[in-house]
């Protein structure tokens, strides 16, 4: 019989102990009555708690009816569902989902793909498979080395595995729901058959979403008549299960504006607003890491540009959603769609309401570069303006733009440090593109037209993989450049105020040290009384040679792997195209030189951490 | 170590500054660290204390600080450095560089000094080494410019007598290097010099006239030469008034005791004016700053900073005890004074030729602030000239502008730079505007109550509308602003002054003497623009009527009964 052991079991080091001293002992039918005893329990137990765990490495109970079943008959009641998330999402709607199915009676697995034992990914029967897509088509950070794995050659043949996958994506991106797509496509090639197809999600995921898990759930019956499920009751169950409060992401808090500043200095050329917000009444909690999803309103001047353009009338009653309420045009292209942002979907649906022949020519298979380049940075105002006249009335227009979706912005105070407010910061985007000014919506919104005193629907999206380590002695290494700073504000804060010991190092740069120095006196009075241990910063236009916070890690490269080698977690954040993979080299070159370590054992060492939740990052 | 009594308080425990200076192993202190410390653009205060002794003073830009507390930035650190020049003189290389520096790492203006210094702002922590170092190596110092030691030495810069002013600048350079702090401190933090390892060294080896506390306030010299008093040698610490017989110099009065600082609402701090205590052949005057130094090292008050002046020292003890003092150190004699007679301390602007037949241009500078204005590109004028000098510059105790020394073959040139830039002599402006001066105040300076550059011109423009009404246009009249009682701008020797009590509000006092020859008196107290237009409008009119012949404005305030006229700064709160 199988030694277990931490590796290949989900049991824990004394659950392994009792197991293997109970194993050996049992008779045949000792085991048989265990077997079916568990058996009885999953398939009448709706209410299984998903810590109950089934045995992936034990042996197959004999009489499980569903051992050897064929396709399109209910098969194992045994459910692994994987998520590879950043920000989130992706691990709510797999919490929810396996809530779904443990209420159908299933065995449910859930578990981050880096969480995931690969070894035992041959046994699986049933895979969910919930992954976002990242940056330039990259999976995110919990999933690259499950993805990584799949697509190496020690990935197994799946002939017996049965497979979904749900994607989250954005449209605007051309690399949309990328891993979603590869997950999918590699378990196809590795020989395993899907339950149902891969659904891809925009922003705006609810429906999607609930016709996924209605499939998926059909599939997984061996039936087709499921009961349907509505999106509202799949999208409560992600909320509620999170939260106390009533407000979330498809019922935000209004919650009032406190303060709202300007943290750069006369004379920068950047804009950064702190905005100090009350949930007094909100029942609303978050912990450090955590992102505030603020639903913003698009630029009044936008808004008016394309009534006028369009010659509609602003007061014209629309479509505000798909449930079919109705409200006035300009109401409805402020808060309720997203005009700022064109995608390939939203041209081809715009194509045919055009009487200009060039927006289809645009369209056409052969053109794709020339699309792709035009959507890049232009908005609903450009479209409308290069592909008139336009026959077509405010009412149907609207119903092809996409919902308005909330921004995600770093949670930078602590609910124990500041109890009924929460903090955040938003770096104002305005820029030049197409001969026109263009605004970041909520960005711009918060800069320029919210004041102390009015509301901004807000609600808490937690991230759970961007936590501050259990243990308060843990040593902590913070790397957040610009507005990356934010969340260390809520780390050092919730530190202070647990009084907690562990030693904190904050890397910090921006531009200039003048005007750019993000909540400098909260560092200087942190650092002053220790709250934070160690502050290095680098500003990149105040020297000839430009500094960022790569050069001073790897100025401090010693002193950090001697954090590194006691235990300390990193934390990244900010942006993730440039700095995100500058700090990740930098990370692997001291490891390198300091450890003595070839760049691949620097790499892996890295990915040890990852893995052990010790290298987290929030990076966009 | 440090010899214990080599800090001897009057009258009670040392001051924090003392404890300061005397831990500071010779203006060391924490100063490399506390640069270095990249997350504040400033110096704690200790280091800030000892940094004056370096030649700068932490500042900040005060119209930002509110804003910038809301904002979660500290207040905007700035630098000012002060570059020592002795009687004002630079060389066209060495202008050059200082203003490439202003532009470089400073807020782009240069500021003359009340005390014949370059004076720049606006300098971030991180560029005061190249700053220093670059100054330095142009063979110019910020060291002492600033802090308990000899300041710089002033001198007149007079175009006339090119003789008589080589001679005296040369004194005046001679006294600035005699006097100059020898602490090795200053190579080391700013230029890089070998760091002495372990002082063992006793004070009176490391500073042989200082010792390791320093002295108790700041000092100064300036050295006059009659008949103009435009160094106010009667507000220094230590004066030196040139004695000519046939145009050669022969020697000097000294004087002692003068000084301008007070503290608002403290009596026993007071302006002064220095007293005539004899008269020296020139080779003795660096010997006898020396051990009158010495003596207030020795006797000035280390307890109370703001009582701490020499001029405390001398009225404390004596004139008579401080002349006994000094012979013994001296071991010989001060003659009798000799005659002498100065006729104003103002500026003479526009071209004057010198006895060596050479050209000297005085171009007028509006509270001493070198920029560029529309229509008026007097720093890029000034550089300009610079580039083709071969004279040397002269920065007035009145912060005016002397290119000195041009050639008959150059004059031409310089008078179509002038002209291109829209330099100026001032003569279109009124008499009381050349006759102003104010000293930095807001926004920089830390000391200010009130503003004083920022502000004075255009309270002239509407003083002027009253003097154009009385026919004063032409008449000078010495009319002096400062933001604080610390005296930069020597408001106590204005015919006119306004010392800053807060924001908008000025202590007014009248009644100088146009020669520098008598402290002025309180008028009003506390008082806005419209009251001081209110005030002065009837008292000008009725001078332009009543006036006497030659008759100065500050003699007839006194006259005419608007303030008595005071004797010596024991009376001047009277």
């Amino acid at each position: 019989m199988l030694q277990l052991q931490v590796t290949n079991s989900p049991f824990n080091e004394s659950q392994i102990e009792l197991l293997n001293r109970l194993l050996p002992t049992l008779t045949e039918a000792q085991r048989n009555w265990i077997s079916g005893y568990f058996s009885a329990i999953s398939t009448a137990a709706a209410q299984v708690p998903a810590t109950v765990l089934p045995l992936a490495a034990a042996p197959q109970a004999p009489q499980a009816p569903e051992a050897a079943a064929a396709p399109s008959q209910p098969v194992s009641r045994e459910v692994t569902v994987l998520f590879g998330s950043q920000t989130g999402n992706c691990q709510r709607l797999a919490a929810s989902l396996s809530r779904r199915l443990e209420e159908q009676g299933f065995q449910v697995t859930v578990s981050a793909m880096n969480q995931f034992k690969t070894n035992g990914l041959k046994k699986v029967e049933n895979l969910l498979i919930l992954a976002s897509t990242h940056g330039e088509g990259e999976p995110p950070d919990n999933a690259k080395a499950f993805h990584e794995f799949l697509y190496s050659k020690r990935a197994p043949q799946l002939e017996s595995l049965r497979f979904s996958v749900l994607a989250l994506g954005d449209t605007s991106y051309e690399f949309f729901c990328q891993t979603g797509k590869d997950f999918d496509q590699r378990l196809e090639e590795l020989g395993a058959q899907r339950l149902s197809p891969r659904v891809d999600c925009d922003l705006d995921y609810d429906e999607q979403v609930a016709e996924w898990v209605q499939n998926v759930i059909q599939a997984l019956n061996g039936r087709l008549d499921a009961p349907e499920i509505a999106a509202e009751a799949v999208v409560a169950a992600e909320d509620t299960g999170i939260q106390e409060s009533a407000y979330t992401r498809n019922n935000p808090f209004r919650a009032e504006v406190l303060e709202n500043l300007n943290l750069n200095g006369r004379g920068s050329d950047r804009e950064t607003r702190h905005l100090e917000l009350s949930l007094e009444g909100s029942g609303l909690a978050f912990e450090p890491g955590d992102s505030l999803g603020v639903y913003p309103e698009n630029h009044p001047e936008l808004v008016g540009a394309i009534i006028q353009a369009m010659g509609w009338n602003a007061d014209e009653p629309v479509p505000l959603n798909k449930k079919g309420e109705e409200g006035p045009l300009h109401e409805a292209l402020s808060h309720h769609y997203e005009i700022t942002v064109l995608t390939k979907p939203l041209l081809e649906q715009a194509a045919p309401l055009s009487s200009n022949g060039k927006l289809s020519e645009l369209l056409a298979p052969e053109r794709q570069q020339e699309l792709k380049d035009y959507i890049q940075g232009r908005d609903l105002l450009d479209l409308i303006q290069d592909f008139g006249p336009w026959q077509v009335s405010a009412r149907s227009f609207v119903t092809i733009l996409r919902k308005l979706p909330a921004r995600l912005y770093s949670i930078s105070s602590s609910n124990k440090a500041n109890p009924d407010e929460v903090h955040f910061t938003v770096r104002a985007v305005r820029y030049q593109a197409h001969g026109r000014e263009r605004f970041g919506v909520c960005s711009v919104h918060c800069a320029e037209r919210v004041q102390a005193g009015d509301t901004l629907p807000i609600y808490i999206q937690q991230n759970p993989n961007f936590k501050l380590p259990a243990n308060p002695a843990a040593p902590v290494i913070m790397i957040g450049p610009g507005t990356g700073v934010a969340p260390f504000r809520s780390f050092l804060e919730e530190r202070e105020e647990l009084g907690a010991d562990g030693k904190t190092w904050l890397f910090y740069g921006d531009r200039h040290f003048v005007t750019d120095f993000l909540y400098q006196t909260d560092w200087q009075r942190m650092l002053k009384e220790g709250v934070l241990t160690k502050l290095d910063v680098a500003f990149s236009r105040d020297t000839e040679e430009k500094v960022y916070v790569q050069h001073r890690i790897l100025e401090k490269s010693k002193e950090l792997y001697e954090w590194l080698q006691a235990g300390a977690h990193i934390y990244v954040c900010g942006d993730e195209k440039h700095m995100a993979h500058d700090v990740h080299a930098a990370l692997v070159t001291v490891i390198q030189e300091e450890g003595g370590m070839s760049p691949e054992e620097a790499s892996a060492y890295l990915e040890n951490l990852q893995q052990a939740q010790r290298y987290q990052r929030d990076v966009y | 170590m440090v010899k214990k009594e080599a800090v001897k308080p009057i009258g009670g425990p040392p001051s924090d500054v003392e404890h300061i200076k005397i831990n500071s192993n010779y203006l060391r202190g924490a100063l490399v660290e506390t640069l270095n410390n990249p997350i504040t653009g400033g110096l704690p205060e200790d280091e800030n204390r000892l940094l004056k002794f370096h030649g700068s003073y932490m500042q900040d830009d005060r119209d930002l600080r509110n804003e910038r507390e809301r904002q979660k930035l500290e207040p905007a650190f700035q630098f000012m450095l002060r570059i020592v020049a002795p009687g004002g003189v630079a060389t066209p290389a060495q202008w050059l560089v200082i203003d490439e520096l202003a532009h470089k790492y400073g807020n782009g203006t240069l500021r003359v000094t009340t005390r014949q210094a370059f004076q720049m702002h606006g300098v971030l922590k991180w560029n005061l080494k190249k700053t220093i170092k670059t100054i330095n190596d142009t063979l110019l110092t910020t060291l002492a410019a600033c802090g308990d030691v000899n300041r710089n030495v002033m001198s007149n810069p007079n175009p006339y007598q090119s003789e008589v002013h080589g001679e005296v600048y040369d004194w005046a350079r001679k006294l600035s290097d005699h006097l100059a702090p020898r602490t090795k401190a200053y190579h080391e933090i700013w230029l890089d010099g070998e760091k002495v390892v372990d002082t063992q060294a006793t004070g009176a080896e490391v500073e042989p006239i200082y010792g390791p506390v320093y002295l108790p306030r700041k000092f100064k010299i300036a050295l006059a030469v009659p008949p103009s008093n435009d160094v106010d040698v009667f507000s220094q610490d230590l004066g030196f008034i040139a004695i000519l017989e046939e145009g050669r110099l022969i020697g000097f009065n000294v004087t002692v005791g003068g000084g301008m600082g007070m503290t608002h609402g403290d009596t026993s701090t007071y302006p002064q004016l220095g007293r005539v205590i004899g008269f020296c052949r020139p080779e003795q005057i660096v010997d006898l700053a020396e051990k009158t130094v010495t003596i207030q090292r020795d006797y000035g008050n280390r307890s109370v900073r703001k009582n701490a002046r020499f001029k405390y020292t001398i009225d404390r003890h004596g004139l008579e005890w401080f002349v006994d003092e000094l012979h013994e150190r001296l071991g010989w004699q001060l003659e009798a004074a000799r005659e002498f007679h100065f006729d104003h301390n103002g500026d003479r602007y526009g071209w004057v030729k010198g006895s060596n037949g050479k050209w000297n241009l005085t171009l007028y500078v509006q509270s001493g602030r070198i920029h560029d204005q529309e229509g008026y590109a007097l720093m890029t004028g000034l550089r300009e000239i610079a580039k083709l000098h071969t004279g040397d510059f002269r920065l007035t105790p009145n912060q005016n502008v002397t290119i000195a020394n041009i050639p008959n073959a150059k004059k031409r040139k310089v008078v179509e730079l002038v002209e291109k830039y829209g330099l100026t002599d001032g003569q279109h402006f009124s008499a009381l505007r050349r006759s102003s001066m104010s000293c930095v105040a807001l926004p920089t300076c830390g000391l200010a109550m009130a503003e004083a550059e920022r502000y004075m011109p255009s309270l002239i423009d509407k003083l002027e509308l009253v003097i154009d009404e009385a026919g004063l246009r032409d008449k000078e009249i010495i009319i002096r602003m400062t933001g604080c009682p610390n005296g930069c701008a020597r408001p106590a020797l204005g015919e006119i002054s306004f010392i800053g009590k807060s924001p908008g509000k000025y202590n007014m006092y009248m009644g100088a003497g146009f020669t520098g020859d008598r402290l002025n008196k309180i008028y009003k107290e506390n008082i806005g623009e419209q009251e001081i237009i209110g005030t002065l409008t009837p008292i000008l009119h009725r001078y332009a009527k009543e006036r006497e012949q030659g008759e100065h404005f500050g003699d007839f305030v006194i006259r005419a009964g608007y303030v008595t006229a005071t004797t010596s700064g024991t009376n001047f709160h009277n």
